[in-house]
């Protein structure tokens, strides 16, 4: 594998599945760092995934996930880690599946692997239409934009090597941000590959996402992605975050 | 031509609004980016109510023939609108700032519990705090 790995692991609110989630990326490779970053919990998870031999981040209030991953990514820049993946702290992404992502990055054929749902044809993962909808609409949208095939944008689950890094900790969006990450990506030229993994249904409560937010969802998120294809470009490839 | 009663009830209006403005700057409770902006806006309000003539002559070099008036309330709308968005500016900029040192106060605080638990793994606790103590005349 590429040099030391960080797992950037966002949690609010999870105490329930925290503990497994690092567990279970120890038990797929012991040398990999976990940072979790706690967005604001009132529970205990910072302290569950203290026990479970993370490294914990504590936001001092809910930022919302798009700035919580950041700071996952700024902590990997900022203690020189090579590599990061990123997984949801509710356990829905299997860290079994790691090494597909990391793979592809150590052969550098990529500066961002992705795990897809829907690359796999004979998977079982169902979401539910509205969300399925905006999912299809989005990859739609952003292979047009990309003039790349794009099956699964709104995926959370992803390895990056330095370069991608140096961007996202400077630069991530906020609310729902992969579908926008995705673009910032692609507008940076950042080399993107998508690749089948299987994720599992949530183990603790349900997706916050119902059918009237979707639409909300797309509409806003659709209008930040001409934004962001509109937008002046800031951001310098330099090392230091800001 | 405005009625001499109405002239006098703005000028002591708008006089009253460049008093507070003055005593906000005097205070330093307005920064000077804003203080200039309400001083300006003072100053316009307490010209038009003591140049009597003034909203009809302005309303004519505009071509506003009907309602002299109405150029007033287009005026302060426009104001407000201008006000507003500047706002939103400020707005946007004060969360993209606020979310930073969020996330600097977390990424610090997790090095600070690295490096306690560190030192205090390997020294005697008490030792350690004395040691953090600053020193008189060190710090010069």
């Amino acid at each position: 594998m590429t040099g030391r790995v960080v797992a950037v692991v966002p949690a609010f609110d999870e105490e329930g599945a925290i503990g497994a989630v690092v567990e279970e990326i120890h038990a797929f490779d012991p040398s990999i760092d976990v940072v979790v970053v706690d967005d604001g919990s009132t529970d205990t998870t910072p302290d569950v995934a203290r026990a479970a031999g993370a490294a914990v981040v504590r936001l001092p209030f809910n930022l919302g996930i798009g700035a919580a991953v950041q700071t996952g990514f700024r902590y990997a820049l900022e203690q020189g880690y090579d590599v990061a993946v990123r997984l949801d702290g509710d356990g829905q992404h299997d860290a079994s599946e790691l090494r597909k992502l990391l793979e592809p990055l150590g052969r550098d054929e990529a500066d961002v692997v992705t795990g897809s749902r829907f690359r796999d044809t004979n998977d079982t993962y169902r979401p539910p239409l509205g969300r399925r909808l905006g999912i299809t609409w989005f990859a739609r949208l952003v292979s047009l934009l990309s003039r790349q095939q794009v099956t699964d944008t709104t995926s959370g689950f992803q390895a990056l090597n330095r370069k991608a890094i140096v961007l996202f900790a400077r630069d991530y969006p906020s609310d729902y941000p992969e579908v926008e990450a995705t673009v910032l990506l692609l507008k940076h030229r950042l080399r993107l590959l998508e690749v089948p993994v299987r994720m599992r249904e949530r183990e603790h409560g349900s997706s916050s996402i119902t059918f009237l937010s979707s639409i909300y969802y797309a509409i806003k998120v659709t209008l930040a992605l001409l934004v962001a294809m509109a937008r002046r470009s800031t951001v310098p490839s330099q090392e230091d975050p800001r | 031509m405005t009625p001499v009663r109405i002239s006098i009830a703005a000028a002591i209006g708008a006089g009253l609004l460049l008093l507070i403005i003055l005593e906000l700057i005097r205070g330093r409770r307005l920064k000077e980016r804003y203080a200039l902006l309400w001083l300006v806006t003072g100053i316009a309000l307490l010209v038009l109510a003591l140049w009597r003539g003034g909203l009809n002559t302005i309303a004519g070099w505009l071509g506003v023939g009907t309602y002299p008036p109405a150029i007033l309330f287009a005026a302060a709308i426009m104001f407000v609108i201008a006000v507003l968005l500047h706002y939103s500016t400020v707005l946007s900029r004060l969360t993209d700032d606020n979310v930073l040192l969020a996330q600097e106060v977390a990424l610090l605080r997790a090095r600070l519990d690295a490096v306690e638990r560190t030192t205090v793994s390997s020294l005697d606790v008490e030792d350690d705090v004395t040691e953090l103590q600053p020193t008189e005349g060190r710090a010069g």
